[in-house]
């Protein structure tokens, strides 16, 4: 059944969805987006590495954009530089540094375009495995997290007053988010994963009236903009990346629609067709 | 360190950039105590308050808490991002499991059992200070640390805030340690003051510190507790109409 190259991405785009959606949440809360570019940027590197001791992409990514973000946690207690001035160094750095040293590996030629927008054809058996039992735990990670991350949150001071032990989690959150962006890597690319972590999640905003709802207004958003989008990537022949992203912001866009209007609106409507219909 | 002691400061200090923000410190908190920390601005007490609770760690000196102790916090500032979509209900189950009872029983006990469902980032700065107080009460902690509680709230709510935390005291048998600038009103129920400013002026009961030569060189005559008038002079005058008119304008008019 898995040999269908499309079924292994819309397999994996939905369990990317589903991990990034209550992720991309606390990315939006927390507002780490451009962190989440940063560690992008990172599996660059990753997929250099990758390359250069022949092992998998997903797991080199991973170890990659977490030791750096590791390496911004330990930044950020040594120096006092601002965290936009870190972010914006080792974002840069890192990058610098996986093409300088893809460039130096002559004897390999890959498709840039497709590392930096996705492409639905790379999806592999062995990644989909990768992305299932990652995503799970992921997932089971965050249930088992998500009172003391809320309420670090929330405030910090408050946390570790009430003994939340908010460092570990945070750290452990940041391992979680290189996890999900080494996943989702293949499917929605470099440059536009922080899309698929934000957007969804931005939609659910002007949605939802409490963050548990929120996560999973979320995730259902981040499905349905992955499935449209792999499929119109399949029909017109786009790369899949931007056709999910487009897909996510024509469903932000949707839920600025001033939704209770048009509820109250056709609520008054159908009250009316009831009411002429009693009077008939 | 006895059975009753929630927490307890020895000569704990904290140094930032190489200045001491505060400076020997050395109190402890005990169950059924109310200890309250005055000071001027920029006195440390925050920065005290912090350090008793785990949030700062000390530069020098030791700060041991009794294990297993629950504590609830009130800071001085919090505020709620745009992007969060929080409720009360959710504000008040944060960082832990709360009851729906405790939870109502405790907005009711702060006069505001009408927000149970109310979003947070649309409550006027008295609502959420309640809210606050609330959620800090719902959790029956042993120790509660309440940075400025009142802040924002009118004077009437003020003294019955005041008195909610005297209940407490008594109800919950635990330790408080309030942090505040109504001195009349807060250091009549302390059982021990502590007057800092980057070091402890002076320590003890409200009125061994009210009498001291330290408290009143910090504060002056005027605020000594006990003292319910709140004397104060005007910089200027109003005319009849509304209008301000200088002092001195108005006794050269009066001149002339």
């Amino acid at each position: 059944m898995l040999d269908d190259f499309f079924l292994r991405a819309i397999i994996a785009g939905i369990c990317v969805a589903l991990i990034a959606g209550p992720l991309g949440c606390f990315v939006i809360w927390r507002r780490l987006s451009y962190f989440g570019d940063t560690l992008s940027h990172a599996s660059l590197l990753g997929v250099a590495v990758a390359i250069l001791l022949e092992t998998n992409f997903t797991f080199s990514i991973f170890v990659v954009s977490g030791a750096v973000s590791l390496f911004l946690i330990y930044l950020r207690v040594k120096t006092s530089l601002p965290s936009d001035a870190l972010l914006g160094l080792l974002a840069h750095s890192v990058l610098a540094v996986g093409i300088v040293v893809l460039g130096f590996m002559t004897w390999v030629r890959i498709d840039l375009l497709s590392l930096l927008f996705g492409d639905i054809l790379a999806v592999s058996v062995t990644d989909i495995w990768l992305i299932f039992f990652g995503g799970i735990l992921v997932l089971l990670t965050l249930a088992a997290i998500w009172r003391p991350l809320f309420a670090d949150t929330v405030s910090p001071d408050l946390a570790e007053a009430e003994g939340m032990r908010p460092k570990l989690v945070r750290i452990i959150f940041t391992l979680m988010l290189a996890l999900v962006i080494s996943v989702s890597i293949k499917i929605v690319g470099v440059l536009l994963i922080t899309g698929l972590l934000i957007i969804p999640a931005a939609a659910a905003r002007n949605l939802a009236s409490g963050p548990i709802q929120m996560a999973f207004i979320s995730m259902i958003t981040g499905t349905i903009a992955v499935v449209c989008g792999l499929f119109s990537s399949l029909t017109w022949d786009t790369s899949s990346g931007p056709s999910i992203v487009v897909t996510a912001l024509v469903l932000f866009i949707l839920t600025l629609l001033p939704l209770n209007r048009i509820r109250s609106v056709l609520g008054n409507y159908s009250e009316r067709l009831s009411n002429r219909g009693i009077k008939q | 360190m006895l059975d009753n002691t929630l927490v307890e400061l020895i000569d704990a200090g904290i140094k930032r950039d190489s200045r001491w923000l505060v400076r020997g410190v050395s109190f402890n908190v005990d169950k059924g105590q109310i200890v309250t920390l005055i000071g001027p601005n920029g006195s440390g007490k925050s920065t005290t308050a912090q350090m008793l609770l785990g949030v700062l760690k000390p530069d020098e000196g030791i700060v041991k808490k009794r294990p297993k102790t629950v504590i609830s916090y009130l800071p001085q500032k919090l505020s709620i991002d745009w992007t969060l979509p929080i409720r009360v209900e959710h504000f008040m189950k944060m960082t832990g499991k709360v009851s729906n009872e405790d939870v109502r029983s405790a907005l009711v006990s702060t006069g505001v059992e009408h927000l149970f469902g109310a979003d947070l980032r649309i409550l006027s700065g008295g609502e959420f200070q309640r809210v606050m107080i609330a959620r800090a009460i719902a959790r029956k902690p042993d120790l509660i640390v309440l940075d400025e509680p009142v802040q924002g709230v009118d004077f009437k709510g003020m003294l019955e805030l005041y008195e909610l935390i005297n209940r407490l005291r008594d109800e919950l048998s635990c330790g408080v340690v309030l942090i505040s600038h109504d001195l009349h009103i807060v250091m009549a129920s302390s059982d021990n003051v502590i007057c800092l400013n980057g070091h402890v002026c002076c320590s003890g009961t409200p009125k061994l510190v009210s009498e001291s030569e330290e408290y009143l060189a910090l504060f002056g005559r005027q605020v000594a507790p006990g003292l319910a008038l709140y004397e104060h002079k005007h910089d200027h005058t109003h005319g009849t109409d509304g209008s301000l008119i200088d002092d001195n304008e108005k006794s050269s008019s009066v001149a002339g």
